[in-house]
């Protein structure tokens, strides 16, 4: 059957299974959008070509299926910079597809012309500009496999115009055959055991649990495997919910903004048992002192991160849910021969010490009764009222470090935030994204800051216009929150352009303007009755402003560059440290 | 400390990977000392070769993401002493009645052919191994090098195995 290089789109896109895809017609994709009409998916129409990338990114990190956007060529493209940018530092499975200007206009600075492909290079897994019609089913295949296979990641397919027109035999075939690209999956077996080994003559072993474990949804043998051996689990910001933090071994987050206890526990083990983590610096601190007294194992898919930061005793490369299974698989069969035992490291006193220290160090907000309302209340409350069911969508800065140390964590794929890139204006629509993947069941509550929530709230039309009730809390302290805290902390307190009015835009009128309930709090007495209110509304989107306490900081704090080992809990422990160092 | 390191890099030839590879190192902070590309046996597959300069912890970082690149499909180190390495050099060197006899001594020395004499000047081509034609450099710069060209190394294993035996590629050789 003979049919368009657009219709191939069309159909490549059904062959795979997608469902949804979020784009922006124009100029050079308009032959792909009229066969669409009749496609086998919902495509949903966004106001900026960002938000159609942060939707595809939080589609794929609710429903772990790749994310799909279209958009045109030029602006559009370049549009989608940050979210595959964003998608990239996060390993969220992405394929975005941008039409080009017609292959004969390639070069000569055509009208909306941009080399889409060489500005994209570094900044995808991986992507190709198509130069005949009979490639486009091979190239969208391609990029749907890499995306989503290996270490997952952003994958671009340009399009020109012309090869969108002409026309070719259609064929399809499930084979893909990428002879440079050949993930490796399963570890290696002598690895496997020299890991277990290692952890046996431990005291003091720490999981170290990144993304990698949501990506792969690993978290029924990463709490089978930790709780065999006994081994406490630190979850990074990534990692958040991949083991639930009311589990007896979860020590909590660690990092920058971590709970005391789990840093203190990376500082401290002689064993750190890392699993799709990357030794990202805001985890580590300062790197040469980041846990100093530790031998290390590292299970990635990726090769690349082994060795990468921090030097390794036992490096595995392979899928983290597999190597998992061949871990416990090894212990299974120990059982069998009488020899588990053997196997257990001796860690009792240690997991006794960190209990201490979480219990000895819990997160600290002075919340009055009556009157001002506290961001952390605010966070506590909103949880309080969509439960565990819901999956919390978060933008970056305070708000984001807030809900993810406030909100006690229970499954992979609840929590979705920006955390390599740390892209502000995230939250609405990766929500939108989310909500569209995750259906009417599941709520989806997207807990953005002020500033965050005023880069990209424009797509709330598209939430309105394609009946995706989506709920939108803004966290509204007045400032841009992280900004003021590092000034008023690092800078002698001289607040330099953070400063944005709580009434400029008045929200209420926003969601008015918007067709969508909207709800105001700012006392701490009004805020359940004003939450139920909002929860009751579930057949389309709503927005709800909480107006905060504007002085709040995140705490614990490890400033930027220093050690774990000076962690901050207080302010006012802080301010003390600089008096002493004046003195 | 920085040990030169010889890669050769079999790739899919396709527009765009040497840009791929480039924009990695450029953005990594690696350092190239010489790149030089060209087609192999194999129509659909070229062959780079890198000569970089770096520590063994950043070649193995270098080497590994190289491989994440979706168009590379082989990576050999290539060790010297195990190795072949050739590099082509053009000078363009001032002469003059009483000097060009002295120069075509040296190049002689070298092996070297003159490939182009005019009434000031003469052209040397020379090929070797790097250390070769730094010398024959040394010895030509008194008499005023007026151009100099170097074609970047290209190398191969000594001995008969071939850096595409058992390659990924063989798989879906056309039939």
């Amino acid at each position: 059957m003979e049919i368009t290089g657009a219709q191939a789109v069309m159909k490549s896109l059904e062959a795979l299974g997608v469902d949804t895809v979020f784009g922006y017609p124009g100029g050079a994709i308009l032959p792909a959008y009229d066969p669409m009409i009749e496609a086998g998916f919902e495509h949903v129409l966004v106001r900026h070509e960002q938000g159609a990338i942060h939707m595809a990114e939080g589609y794929a990190h609710a429903t772990n299926r790749v994310g799909v956007c279209i958009v045109t060529s030029g602006p559009a493209a370049t549009n989608l910079v940050t979210g595959l940018t964003d998608a990239m530092m996060d390993s969220v499975p992405v394929l975005a597809i941008t039409g080009q200007v017609a292959s004969t206009a390639i070069g000569s600075d055509a009208f909306q012309e941009a080399d889409v492909t060489g500005i994209t290079m570094p900044i995808t897994k991986h992507n190709e500009l198509v130069r005949a019609v009979e490639r486009i089913p091979e190239a969208i295949k391609e990029a749907h496999h890499v995306a989503r296979t290996g270490r997952p990641g952003p994958v671009l397919v340009d399009i020109p115009k012309d090869i969108l027109n002409q026309t070719f035999e259609w064929s399809w075939s499930e084979d893909v055959d990428l002879p440079g690209y050949k993930p490796t999956v399963r570890g290696h077996g002598k690895m496997v055991r020299e890991a277990l080994e290692l952890i046996a003559t431990a005291t003091q072993p720490v999981i170290y649990a990144g993304g990698g474990l949501v990506r792969a949804r690993a978290g029924v043998e990463l709490e089978r495997f930790a709780s065999r051996l006994g081994l406490p689990v630190v979850t990074t910001l990534m990692a958040r919910g991949v083991l639930p933090d009311t589990h007896e071994l979860a020590v909590g987050m660690p990092g920058m903004h971590g709970h005391y206890a789990a840093v203190r526990a990376l500082q401290e083990t002689d064993l750190l048992v890392t699993l799709g983590a990357r030794f990202d610096d805001r985890v580590t601190g300062k790197l040469d002192a980041f846990a100093p007294n530790a031998r290390v194992i590292h299970v990635d898919v990726d090769p690349a991160e082994i060795g990468k930061n921090r030097e390794v005793d036992v490096p595995i490369v392979g899928d983290v849910k597999v190597v998992l299974q061949q871990l416990l698989q090894v212990l299974e069969d120990k059982e069998h021969k009488g020899q588990l035992e053997q196997l257990i490291p001796d860690a009792a006193a240690w997991r006794t010490h960190l209990k201490d220290l979480k219990a000895d160090h819990p997160l600290l907000v002075e919340q009055p009764e009556t009157g001002v309302l506290k961001p952390q209340t605010a966070i506590k409350a909103v949880y309080d009222t969509w439960g565990d069911d819901a999956v919390y969508v978060a933008g970056v800065g305070q708000h984001q470090m807030w809900v993810s140390q406030y909100i006690p964590w229970t499954r992979a794929g609840q929590w979705i935030n920006s955390g390599g890139l740390g892209t502000m204006g995230f939250a609405v629509p990766a929500a939108i994204g989310a909500k569209a993947g995750v259906g009417r069941d599941t709520p989806v509550v997207a807990i953005d800051g002020d500033g965050c929530f005023q880069m990209t709230f424009q797509e709330i039309a598209a939430a309105v216009q394609h009946d995706i009730p989506v709920v939108f809390v803004v966290i509204n302290n007045g400032y841009l929150g992280m900004v003021r805290q590092w000034q008023s902390l690092f800078y002698e307190d001289r607040l330099s352009q953070v400063a944005l009015p709580q009434d400029l835009p008045d929200l209420l009128k926003l969601a008015d303007a918007y067709g969508i309930p909207g709800f105001r709090v700012d006392r701490v007495e009004d805020l359940h009755t004003t939450l139920e209110k909002a929860h009751a509304i579930t057949d389309q989107p709503v927005l709800v402003e909480c107006r905060v306490h504007p002085d709040e900081m995140v705490f614990p704090m490890v400033p930027a560059g220093a050690s774990n080992d000076e962690l901050i809990e207080t302010a006012e422990e802080w301010y003390a440290r600089l008096a002493d160092a004046q003195a | 400390m920085n040990d030169r390191h010889t890669l050769s890099v079999l790739v899919e030839n396709k527009p765009g990977v040497l840009t791929r590879i480039a924009g990695m190192f450029a953005r990594r902070g690696y350092n190239i000392h010489s790149l030089a590309v060209g087609p192999t046996e194999d129509a659909r597959v070229s062959r780079l070769t890198l000569v970089v300069g770096t520590e063994a912890v950043q070649l193995e970082q270098i080497i590994k993401q190289l491989n994440k690149l979706v168009n590379v499909l082989k990576i050999v180190e290539l060790e010297q002493d195990q190795a072949i390495e050739r590099e082509m050099q053009l000078v363009k060197v001032n002469a003059d009645p009483v000097t060009r006899s002295q120069i075509i001594e040296i190049a002689e020395v070298f092996r070297a052919k003159i490939v182009d004499v005019d009434h000031d000047s003469i052209t040397v081509e020379v090929a070797g191994n790097p250390s070769k034609l730094e010398a024959m450099q040394q010895l030509l710069a008194p008499y005023g090098i007026r151009e100099l060209v170097r074609s970047g190394t290209i190398a191969l294993s000594r001995g008969t195995r071939s850096i595409s035996d058992g390659s990924k590629l063989r798989m879906r050789q056309v039939s």
